[in-house]
């Protein structure tokens, strides 16, 4: 069923309970996104797509990647409340990442240069998951996850020992938006190639990448090759 | 036990189980709940059994092994009856004295019976308790009362007829309507209407839906749930049976964290000895009505509380928040339609179904009805769990029940709520306290945890103990809990260290704001309440540490200093013998002084002079 919705004063149709940014998309509203992609479930974790929605008379902050749109529903893209809060976002990434490019545009752009918070990390990872859930969700693998709880959350393999089951498709590489997984030469595997992230080694392939000759890679890479050009012509 | 097929049945059960109920016997009710059993009931209990043995008296004298009466500092607690007679710090040895003294001859034990800590009067009997006095026990009352592992003690008090009230005499609308009337919110936190959730679940299309009872209890120093479960079983099984019938579910769980040993196996047994007799299982009460109950444990994070991670948690992922909607009522456990209530809020059901909903919603204030189980700890005299309506002040249970702070220090603050509720100053004292009064003065409700603190407590220091606890406790998925509670705790932990300055004030309110704005669950949603109401209330301090580098409480160690009152100090020299650094000096009978480079603030001195000589600067 569809619904319309208003956003930023727009009147638009889409299917009822779909996430609030199709509507965005469909009335050419950009939305900046960190954890969001197509191919994936949403997630809603680095609260960068929040929007402020008017529903049943009630007015608050929602992430547009995973709140399902309704009857009547008025959005507002980039209010004072929404700008600051996507501001402050940022500058806590920044705090967390200060040498990553991407986040240093972001915050040019929202007009923040520099994070009043003094702390400085190491980190290039804003665990937006999506190296996890692409690996999940599109290769079928899962040799990556998020382990451990609040501060100490990361992405590692399993146990942060050299994972077994990790194809080294690369995938995660193309996919997070900060650098943080490398695909590196290592001269201690056949193909002279790895990847390299922070935590976690990911065992090359068993096989050598000799993917022509292996069938059960041959289907994985049709998909992947697939999606990673669809994410790659966005933009990216 | 005999199986139960109808409501008439259970009928004539509870009438023989009362009629084989020896009146003449003495029954001794003895705490084996976890607090009574750290501190060694299950010997106390061996000890008595031992003595009636002796005696030969296993006919006249019952011991009945019951859940916590709420005092657990104070355990092992018993209640000898008929006479009522309330024993506590009760020892093995004394079962001898117990025994022959106050069983066989009816002489009270003094050194037995509760002391007023103020005003030193001994307390006899249970019904005297100056403590339970303002309370009002609805929830709780079973506990102590009953043996929580038979199924005979809880019918025989009532138990089940609700239940077979609402199978023969209701339908599931009608049900959900009296729990809609009745005006019962959630005591798991939140304080959502009960019934509405019930009702909206109902309404949820599906054929499959799932019950779950929230007993996870993470706040650290509270334990009303796991009493609940240990101390009462039944009634949170029965609650729950009645909920699976208004809404139409055949399953239900009840997640339990693994540190609860106790609360599982007083459960695990209820809930066999409920099947044995036909009250869980197929055809229950011959209505054709099915609902089977599955315990859960808990690995034992904070965030697993939450319904969405319980669920996922439950489902065998890890349990991690997800964003609602869809909301659990559409769409819960392995995508059903599921009703997730806490334990205490299942355990109000059966009394709401009984007594009816008129009944229910003339206790409490207009908008929370009702009573509420608190867990009143820290600086007060008398601890424990207390039950009350709701709309009791905050004076009544702090100085009434509490019986006031402890060693005549001054009342600063009550934290509310868990790690993530507010300080609530001496000015709000006489507050009714519901769930609208706590969050207008920038608390919660919570679970019913109340800390109280006195003027040894420095807020800004309060402020960040809670948030380094949710810091360690956030799931870490979403970035306004996780980065921002990292900021905030490293602009407390400044203040604290005496690095605090301009704007840090400011800088902590923004991010709370907009924590609580963005934030995916209710853990960063909730979690700037410390920081927002330590502000509010307590600003002043916080100014004293950014600008003049002073700790008026003596906490944070590099802003303050020990002193000596010369005017006060006689000299006795104890000070100076307990100091570890040597850092004390003075001739006997003569005053004393702090030599503040060497002192290192471990306030040794400070607890141990009688005079009060020593302060803080
Ligand atoms: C971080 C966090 C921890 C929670 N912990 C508990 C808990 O230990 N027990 C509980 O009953 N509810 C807890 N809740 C509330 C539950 O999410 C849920 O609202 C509740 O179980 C619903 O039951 P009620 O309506 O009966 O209160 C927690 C919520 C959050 C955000
Ligand atoms: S490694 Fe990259 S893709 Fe993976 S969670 Fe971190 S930032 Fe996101
Ligand atoms: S608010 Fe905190 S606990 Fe809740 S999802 Fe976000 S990071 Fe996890
Ligand atoms: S893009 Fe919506 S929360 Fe990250």
């Amino acid at each position: 069923m569809k619904v319309s919705v208003i956003i930023d004063g727009q009147m638009v149709q889409i299917e009822q309970g779909a996430p609030i940014i199709d509507a965005a998309k469909k009335a050419g509203i950009f939305i900046p996104t960190l954890c969001y992609h197509e191919a994936l479930k949403p997630y809603g974790s680095c609260c960068l797509c929040i929007v402020e929605v008017i529903q049943d008379g009630q007015r608050r902050l929602v992430t547009s990647c995973n709140f399902p749109a309704a009857v009547g529903m008025e959005i507002f893209t980039n209010t004072a409340r929404v700008r600051q809060s996507r501001r402050m976002i940022v500058e806590l990434l920044l705090v967390r990442c200060p040498d990553v490019p991407l986040l240093q545009t972001m915050a040019k752009q929202m007009g923040t240069g520099l994070s009043r918070f003094k702390t400085r990390e190491a980190n290039e990872c804003i665990l937006c998951g999506l190296c996890v859930r692409f690996c999940e969700e599109v290769v079928g693998v899962g040799a990556i996850g998020l382990a451990n709880r609040g501060v100490d959350r990361e992405v590692a393999t399993p146990f942060k020992m050299a994972s077994d089951v990790c194809i080294g498709c690369g995938s995660c590489t193309y996919i997070c938006p900060t650098g943080c997984i490398k695909m590196v030469s290592d001269r201690k595997t056949p193909n002279l190639r790895s990847l390299k992230m922070g935590n976690c080694s990911l065992v090359p392939c068993p096989n050598s990448y000799q993917c022509e000759t292996c069938q059960i890679e041959q289907e994985f890479f049709k998909d992947i090759k697939r999606v990673i050009a669809e994410f790659r012509s966005k933009g990216q | 036990m005999q199986k139960i097929r109808t409501i008439s049945d259970l009928e004539d059960i509870r009438e023989s189980i009362l009629q084989d109920k020896d009146s003449e016997k003495t029954i001794i009710r003895l705490c084996l709940s976890t607090g009574c059993r750290a501190q060694k009931s299950l010997k106390v209990n061996e000890a008595l059994e031992n003595e009636i043995k002796k005696y030969g008296l296993q006919n006249k004298i019952e011991i009945k092994k019951t859940g916590c009466h709420g005092f657990c500092e104070m355990g092992p607690i018993m209640v000898i009856e008929p006479a009522n007679i309330f024993y506590c710090n009760v020892k093995p040895k004394y079962a001898g004295d117990i025994i022959s003294e106050t069983v066989l001859n009816g002489n009270v034990i003094n050194r037995l019976l509760w002391k007023d800590p103020l005003t030193k009067e001994l307390t006899k009997t249970e019904k005297d308790f100056p403590v339970y006095r303002k309370q009002r026990k609805n929830v709780f009352y079973n506990s102590g009362k009953i043996d929580p592992t038979d199924i005979d003690d809880y019918i025989a008090a009532g138990g089940y007829s609700a239940l077979g009230k609402a199978l023969a005499t209701m339908t599931p609308p009608e049900i959900v309507k009296t729990v809609v009337d009745s005006g019962l919110r959630g005591r798991g936190g939140g304080g959502f209407p009960t019934g509405i959730k019930w009702r909206i679940c109902s309404a949820a299309p599906g054929d499959i839906k799932y019950i779950i009872a929230n007993g996870d209890e993470g706040d650290p120093g509270a334990f009303m749930d796991r009493s609940l479960m240990e101390g009462d079983p039944h009634a949170i099984i029965e609650g729950m049976i009645i909920a699976a019938f208004a809404i139409g579910a055949n399953q239900g769980f009840i997640y339990i964290r693994k540190e609860y040993p106790i609360a599982i196996d007083h459960l695990s047994i209820a809930i066999k000895q409920a099947e044995e007799c036909g009250l869980l299982g197929n055809d229950i009460l011959g209505t054709g009505f099915n609902f089977t109950i599955k315990i859960d444990r808990g690995a034992g994070a904070f965030v697993c509380g939450e319904e969405t991670a319980l669920m996922i948690s439950i489902e065998g992922r890890s349990g991690i928040p997800r964003s609602r909607p869809p909301y659990p009522a559409f769409e819960g456990l392995w995508g059903k339609p599921t009703v997730i209530n806490n334990v205490e809020t299942f355990a109000n059901i059966p009394k709401i179904i009984l007594k009816g909903a008129d009944w229910y919603s003339s206790i409490g204030t207009s908008t929370s009805k009702g009573t509420k189980i608190f867990s009143l700890v820290g600086k007060v005299r008398n601890t424990g769990l207390i039950e009350v309506e709701m709309g009791t002040t905050l004076r009544e249970i702090i100085f009434d029940i509490g019986g006031g702070v402890r060693k005549g220090k001054r009342f600063k603050a009550v934290q509310t709520g868990g790690p993530s509720g507010g300080c609530i100053p001496i000015s709000r004292i006489d507050m009714p306290i519901d769930y609208d009064s706590l969050k207008d003065a920038g608390a919660i409700m919570g679970s019913g945890g109340m800390i109280v603190m006195d003027e040894t407590s420095c807020m800004v220091d309060v402020a960040r103990y809670f948030i380094n606890f949710l810091l360690f406790e956030s799931c870490g998925k979403c970035i306004p809990c996780r980065e921002g509670l990292k900021q905030m705790h490293h602009i407390l932990t400044n203040i604290c260290e005496g690095l605090g300055e301009k704007g840090d004030i400011e800088r902590l309110e923004e991010l709370a704001h907009f924590m609580m704005a963005t934030s995916l669950c209710g853990l960063g949603g909730t979690a700037p309440n410390p920081v927002l109401s330590t502000i509010r209330y307590f600003r002043d301090e916080y100014d004293a540490h950014i600008y003049d580098k002073k700790c008026s409480a003596g906490v944070c160690k590099n802003l303050f200093e020990y002193v000596i009152d010369a005017e006060l100090c006689n000299g006795c020299t104890i000070c100076k013998l307990k100091c570890p650094e040597k850092a004390i000096s003075g001739e006997k009978k003569k005053p004393h002084s702090i030599n503040p480079l060497l002192c290192i603030k471990c306030g040794i001195c400070f607890n141990l002079c009688k005079r009060e000589a020593i302060r803080v600067k």
